[in-house]
Formats: C-alpha cells, structure tokens, sequence
C-alpha cells in the first residue's frame, strides 16, 4: 500500500509547507513557554492516530533535506512501528538514516530515551498518546486546561500521597510527571521513570507531539524538569537490579526477554544502539558473545 | 469583633427565568460571627448560599469580601479564594468529599494545593485533624465509603478546615443524620467554630441548629428575607408572621 | 542462544504482499470494478463519503474495495487523502429549499404542500432475503422508472418547518454570513459553538451518533423528538469566482436533511415554541442524518436553558471527543504496538511491591510465632 506512494507526489517530508508552518508556530510557541500544551491543527496522516502521528507531523516539519534522522521504538531501531516510521521519511524527505544516537541530528522516540547523552544541535522528537498529566484524575479537558491555568496541582500530589499510603512507595511506573521550570506539570509521554532524569538540563531540544489530541508541547535546551514527589520520599528512577546481559552495561534500562517455557529469562538493553555499540567496543555480559566470534 | 464587615451583601438577586431565586438580599457578615438563614425548602436559601460562595453567578446585586469585589473577580482569583480562605461544607458529604481517597488524602488535599510537600508532615496534620472531628487515627487510610454518615461529615470538616479558612459556607451540615448524631456534630462544631474564631454562613431549616450556632438570624420566604435579628430576638419575639409560623410549628412538636 | 529480533522491515513488506493477496480473494470469483461499487454498494460508499468528508463516490468505492470493505478503513483513506489537497476556496451555502428532492416525507404533517415522498427507501420492505438476488436475478424496472419519471416534474418543496415558522411555533434560525469553523485545519476548541458540533456530528462514527440519539429517546437527555421533515435529493453546488464577480454552478450533490422539531417549554426570554434539531450529510444516509438531529438538539440545552440532566448525549465534551472513528480506532489499536519498555517498569514495580508486601507478612508470622 505504501508503495504506491510515488516520489514527487508529495511534497518534501509529506505535509505541505503550509502545514509545516502552522506546526512550528506551535513548536515555537512550545519552546517558549516550557511544558505547556499548544494546541494546534493535527492534520490526518497516511497512518493511524496513536501510533506517531504527533512526533510525524513535529518531525516532518523541523526535517531539512541535510537532516540525519534516527527513528526508535521501545529503544530499538528495529520494531516494526520504527521501521515503518524511517521508511515512511526516507521515502517521502530521502532524508539520511542512521542508527547511531550521536550521529542522529533528528531521533524520533516512542516511549525511551536513548542511553548516550544528547547533545546541542539536535532535537528528540517525543510520540505522545496522551499528552494530560491530570487527564486520569479528570477526564474533561475544560476543567484541566482551567487547573493549569490557575496552578491547580493539588490533586497530582493526592494521587502521589495515595501511592505511598498504600504501597509505601510512588506507584507510578511511567509517564511520570513533571514539574517544569516550576510552572506547568507535565507528562513526559510513556517513558520509564528511569529515563526521568535525562529529561532535565537536556543539551539537545525535546518536542512532544500528540496528534490525535492535538497538542505540542516542548522543552527548551537546558530546562529545569523536576519529577514530582515528596520532600521525605523523593522520586527515585528505578530499574530491574541487573546487568545487560550481552554487553554488560550496569547503567542502562533493560528489557526482560522470556527464553524458553521453563522461567528461563535474559535481560537486555532496550537501547539497541547502546548495546551493540558497547558489544563492538569489547564489553560483553554474562551472554555475550566476543566481538569476532559473532562476526564469523 | 472589628468594624470593617467580612463579607458584605448588596441586593443580590438570582432569577430562573419568571421565578425568583432570591431577590434583594442585602447583610454584612463581621469577623467571628455566625449568620444562620433558615426557611423552609423552596425559600430561596440555598440558592443565596450557592450565589455567596461562587457557586452560581446572580443577575443582579454587589458581594464583596474583605473589600474586595467577588463578582468583579476572574475566575482565578475566585477559585484561588475558595482553597485558601474559603471553605464550603455540603449537606451530602458525598459531594464535599473524594470517595475514591484515604481519609488522609481527603485531609490532605488542601494542604498540598497550597504547595505542602512533606509526606510525613502532611499526615501528622490528617491524623491531628482527624483526632479533632472525633475519628481514629487508625482509619487514616480507609475511604470514606467505609464511615457512617455522621464520619463522612466530621471527615468534610476537616477536610475543609485544615487550611484555617476564615469563612465557612454551610448548606445543612446536619441534614440527613440521626437526631443523636446531629446533637454531636452540632457540639463538634459550636468548639470548632469558637476555637478558630471562624465566619460562618450557614442554611438550614432547623431552628434548633441556629439556636445553638448562629449569633445572627435571617429568615426567608419565597426568595425574600422577611426578617433578621439577633437569634434569641428573632426567635424567642418574632415578628413577621412567616418568623411566628416557623417557631411555633417546631415549638408544636 | 538470544539473537534480537531483526528483520522488522522483511516482516512488514510480506505482510503487506499477503494483505493484497487476500484483498483479492479466490481469483476464479470476478475482481469488482470501482464502478460496481459505487452503483451497488452506494449506501457504503455514501458512509464513506460522509465521514470522510469527502464527496466522491469514486474514491470512496476505491477506498472501500482497498479496504476489503471495512468501512472505518476506506474512511481512513478517503481522510488521509484529503488532508493532501490543496483548498482553492469554500462555496456558497447549498440551498437544500430548492433540493431536486427523491424522498421527502414528513412526521408531523399528514399531508403537506409538495407532498410525501416515499422514495426509494427500505422502510416497508420486509426484511426477507431475497433469493432472487442470489441467483443474480435483476428486479423488474417497470416501476421505478414511473416513480423517477413522476418526481422529475416536481418544482422545489418548501420546508416543512417553514410552516410551523409562519405561526411563530418554532424558533428562528438566524441567518449568518460568519465563516464557520473547519474542524479539519483548526484543533478543536471547547466549548464549541453550534456550527462545529454539527460539523463534528456529521464526520462523526454513525454507530456512535446513532447509540446517542437512541439513549436520548429511552430518556437519557430527552428531547421528544418528531422527525419534522426528511429530505433526501441534489443541490447544485455554487461558488464566488473574484474574477467574475459571481457565483457559479461547479457541480451538484445529493444530500440527506432531517429537521426534528422538539418540545420547548420555553426560557427567560422565549415563549414556548418548538426547537430544532438538524442533521446534514452526503448522500442517502438517512439514519445518520437522523441520529445526528436529535444528539445536535440534545447538545443544545445551554443556550435554550434548559437542565443538564448528566445524560452523555447532552455532554459536549465526551461527544465531540468521542465521536470521530479514525481516532478512536487508531487509539484502540495502538495497544497492539510494543508496549514492552512500560510493562517492563510496571513488572520492576510490581515485584519491589510483591517482594516488601511478603516479608512484611513473614516478619508478622515471625513475630507471632
């Protein structure tokens, strides 16, 4: 189906420069007030809503043809969404691909934040599906945008002060919120709360696009981005307490990997990128395989 | 009491349409003081009260707070007001509390809307709060589905107390209880009441709760308030005829 | 030994190869043509166009025999299609009074100036199935054709409503020259004014409108709604050239108009009088059209001032919301993509909880032992 989709019928990167601008209009006015949500005209894309359609429509507008875009899914280059994704820019922008974190001037994300730290000069493109942090403590978007506007937080601390009476801990796994630049409370779209810490002071530009909800959200370069919590149970981001066990890495997020139907488990990282470029430079884990064998 | 009212009311009127909500309704409320207004269903009392604490806009009329327009105000500076200085007790604690919340989270609710941001504090305050509307400490965690109806209020109480407001709106705190746990909720309050020195603008149509609560009486009748008075004055030499019908028909029973 | 899994763009392109392959089905069975489609398939095709928003029967055929027939996904198409072209201007509102009508029946009238118009409808057929079909038998013509030759000399027919309005019976609608919002450049903003409810309405999933105009009869809402009129038929289709400095005729389309007129026991303002639901869409739709005039009356109880009774037809947010397919089912589905980076964090959770929850029991075992 996707082949059909001749070069030279659309214009560079899909949207037409109309589009393009009404969506950085919105990304500017993001990046000028950190963390609030911009509203803004998401347009129907060749693919459905919720899975991209924000982070398409953001990239498609802030792609040049001299970009090099990387494009990951739970970490890894290789999921189905991200291929589709990639191949749907290649085709429609030609734009360069890669796999390599530092050399990706555009990373377009669902759900991680790569391993290898950013830096000035790109931009990490966030998919985001539900772009409210207060939207499951209140449904109605009228009532939510009148608590940011009045700084109406409360509540999200209610939730946070719940968890702990219950479980003794914050029982929020992902897509825990945020405080940014001490204004707007914020949803970093479904990322785990290890990834938390990479959101603040952030060398590179981070945009959230949500299509289907229609809004843009972004943090400037070096943002202040604090995750909620208590004075005397600070926020903590957590992992599972092991090694990767191809390259070894003891700092990175894992994926739990079922190996066979006996409770046999790996785990390795959700970083593809992270991983095999550890993998090549020798480090190697408890499953790992050396370098030059593997090649063979 | 000082000189400047609390809260001072201006022909403040509320139409549905040909009917009359409330009509002219004009008092001042001084600081420390208890305003009872009471009336029989379809008096226009409630609808006062929903007017008072921004609840409903009225068609007519000035309300202001300490010397500060209320209708003038945007909404911001309303609902900013109404977590911090003002407190709203319902009838039904239903709609005054977060059934799906600890007691805890209840009580602790406006705190961290003011910005509270140590667990442990927060709920020694719950506990303290809950200790002083006569509930265990033990059920800081339960929610409030699991209390009597009589817990629930005392739990909305507190839950709207623990900021120290300065004025209290209540539309019949005591409304739908047993006869033995309203004599208890009543006492609870007339000491919470006199210990933080609270402004109170309460609705009910039970005499009784204005004679123990209200230092000043209003009584309405068919959106209108036909007389007012200190309450023993009111209640013990009432002069409108509506004022006579109301205490004689409780006196009757 | 773990490899990763790889070959994520392999699996797509086979997968795609497949899909085709079953679209076309058992290729000893004829492929259908666009052209069957559209003339037999025309109330699909109607759906699509609708809530595509998009009218041309001709992509919207393709669309569906692209889709395999789901019709969610041939509107998909048609709306991923259309968002690609380019806008040369609006036209003038179409004037459906002068409707070159095929059905008109009215509700509340028996019988009325212009008349009712049954029209080719499935309302008194009885549903049996016709095994003539099967056997790939054609229905004699004979009668149609009078039906269509009889309506063919018809001048336009007033709307019935017009009626009720001569009386003051029924509210006003007042004329606008104001631009109406365009749901599909502009994002949606709360609370909406009555032009974007209704363009919302119109695009909106049929089942959805349909379910919430039925909840709004079983009293969820009610409104006591009579159909006042229904008109299916072609409207010419004018447009403002600035060149020439009037409007000209750049095409025709065939619509569905349905006005429900509803109970009013008046306002502050206003004497009882009847009010207005309306619904308009392409196409013989009849049922959308429907469903859609009594959820669009049922949304407005603000402005005439009436109760919010908590009915969900009657909350503007959770139906604007909810009512467009593309996105509920591109939402619905996405729960297919990997979620493993979130079940992930949610597994560490679970077990640090599981792990504290466990000793804390053995330590009270311990303790009371």
């Amino acid at each position: 189906m996707t082949d059909t989709l001749e070069a030279g019928a659309y214009n560079f990167a899909y949207l037409d420069e109309q589009t393009k601008r009404m969506i950085r209009r919105a990304i500017l006015k993001g990046i000028a007030v950190p963390g609030y949500q911009v509203p803004f005209a998401s347009r129907e894309m060749p693919m459905p809503y919720g899975w991209g359609t924000g982070g398409v429509q953001v990239t498609a507008a802030c792609l040049t043809p001299d970009d090099t875009l990387k494009v990951i899914d739970q970490g890894a280059d290789d999921t189905t969404n991200a291929v589709s994704i990639r191949k749907f820019f290649q085709r429609t922008a030609a734009v360069a691909v890669t796999e390599a974190t530092a050399e990706a001037s555009i990373i377009q994300t669902r759900h991680r934040i790569p391993e290898a730290p950013l830096s000035e000069g790109q931009i990490l493109v966030y998919q985001v599906p539900i772009p409210e942090p207060l939207r499951f403590l209140e449904p109605r978007e009228t009532e939510t945008r009148k608590m940011h506007e009045l700084e109406e937080y409360g509540l999200m601390h209610v939730k946070l002060y719940e968890d702990i009476a219950r479980h003794g801990h914050i029982a929020t796994a992902y897509a825990y919120p945020v405080k940014v630049e001490g204004r707007y409370v914020m949803d970093p779209s479904p990322i785990p709360r290890f990834d938390n810490p990479k959101l603040a002071a952030c060398p590179a530009i981070q945009l959230f696009g949500a299509g289907r909800e229609q809004r843009i959200y972004a943090l400037p370069p070096y943002t202040a981005v604090v995750s909620l919590d208590f004075d005397d149970h600070p926020f903590e981001a957590s992992k599972a307490p092991h090694d990767c066990d191809l390259c070894g890495a003891s700092d990175s997020y894992l994926d739990e990997v079922i190996t066979d139907d006996a409770g046999g488990r790996m785990f390795v990282c959700s970083d593809t990128d992270y991983c095999r470029s550890r993998c090549e430079a020798g480090h190697m884990g408890r499953l790992g395989v050396p370098q030059q064998e593997a090649a063979e | 009491m000082t000189d400047t009212p609390l809260l001072s009311v201006r022909d403040l009127t509320k139409r549905y349409g040909a009917r009359i909500g409330c009509a002219d309704v004009s008092f001042d409320l001084y600081p420390g003081e208890v305003l009872g207004i009471v009336g029989e269903s379809g008096s226009g009392k409630s609808t006062l009260l929903s007017c008072l604490a921004g609840h409903l806009r009225p068609d007519g009329g000035q309300l202001s707070y300490a010397g500060r327009n209320v209708l003038g105000m945007s909404e911001t500076d309303r609902r900013r007001l109404s977590r911090t200085e003002w407190a709203f007790v319902h009838q039904n604690p239903r709609d005054g509390l977060r059934m799906g919340v600890s007691a805890g989270g209840n009580v602790g609710e406006r705190l961290m809307a003011i910005g509270a941001r140590h667990y442990g504090d927060i709920r020694d305050t719950a506990i303290d709060w809950l200790g002083r509307v006569e509930i265990n400490a033990d059920r800081i965690d339960d929610r409030p589905r699991a209390f009597s109806g009589g817990m629930q209020q005392r739990l909305q109480i507190a839950r709207n107390l623990v900021t120290a407001p300065r004025l209290v709106f209540m539309d019949e705190p005591t409304g739908g209880l047993d006869v033995s746990v309203q004599a208890r909720l009543l006492d609870l309050l007339r000491g919470l009441v006199r210990d933080l020195g609270l402004s109170v603008v309460i609705v009910t149509h039970d005499l009784a709760v204005v004679r123990l609560l209200a230092d000043r009486l209003m009584v309405m009748k068919s959106g209108r308030v036909v007389e007012q008075g200190l309450t023993d004055q009111v209640l013990d030499d009432p002069q409108h005829a509506y004022t006579q019908l109301l205490v004689s028909s409780v006196l009757q029973v | 030994m773990y490899v990763a899994v790889k070959g994520g763009e392999r699996a797509i392109d086979a997968a795609h190869a497949w899909l085709a392959e079953e679209r076309r089905g058992d290729r000893t069975v004829a492929a259908l043509s666009i052209d069957q489609i559209r003339e037999q398939l025309a109330l699909a095709v109607n759906r699509v166009m609708v809530e595509g928003s998009l009218y041309d029967p001709d992509l919207a055929a393709l669309a569906i025999k692209q889709a395999r027939g789901d019709l969610i996904e041939a509107i998909f198409l048609i709306r991923a299609y259309r968002t690609t072209l380019p806008r040369f201007g609006a036209s003038n509102p179409v004037k459906t009074a002068e409707m070159a009508v095929v059905r008109r029946i009215s509700a509340t009238f028996k019988d009325l100036p212009g008349g009712q118009v049954l029209g080719p409808t499935f309302d008194y057929t009885h549903r049996l199935l016709d095994f003539a079909l099967m056997a790939e038998g054609e229905a004699p013509i004979g009668l149609a054709e009078q039906g269509a030759a009889a309506l063919g000399t018809l001048d336009p027919v007033p709307h019935v409503t017009e009626f009720l309005n001569r009386d003051g019976l029924i509210e006003t609608e007042a004329p606008s020259d104001g631009t109406p919002p365009d749901l599909t450049r502009e994002p949606m903003e709360l609370p909406a004014a009555r032009p974007l409810r209704l363009q919302a309405l119109t695009r909106g999933d049929e089942g959805f409108v349909l379910s919430l105009a039925y909840s709004t009869q079983r009293g969820y809402g009610r409104t006591h709604a009579f159909v006042g009129e229904l008109r299916i038929g072609s409207v010419a289709v004018e447009m403002e050239i600035p060149e020439l400095g009037f409007a000209v005729e750049i095409g025709e389309i065939e619509l569905t108009e349905c006005e429900s007129v509803n109970q009013f026991k008046g306002s502050k303002t206003e004497p009882p009088q009847f009010t207005r639901g309306y619904g308009l869409v392409f196409g013989q739709t009849e049922r959308k059209a429907i469903a859609m005039s009594l959820v669009d009356r049922a949304l407005r109880w603000k402005e005439l001032g009436e109760d919010f009774t908590g009915a969900p037809a009657q909350d503007e947010e959770f139906v604007l919301m909810h009512a467009d397919n593309v996105q509920a089912t591109g939402f619905l589905e996405h729960i297919k993509l990997p979620h493993y980076v979130d079940f992930q964090s949610e597994l560490e959770l679970i077990r640090r909880l599981r792990s504290e929850a466990m000793a804390a029991i053995t330590t009270t075992q311990e303790a009371a032992e």
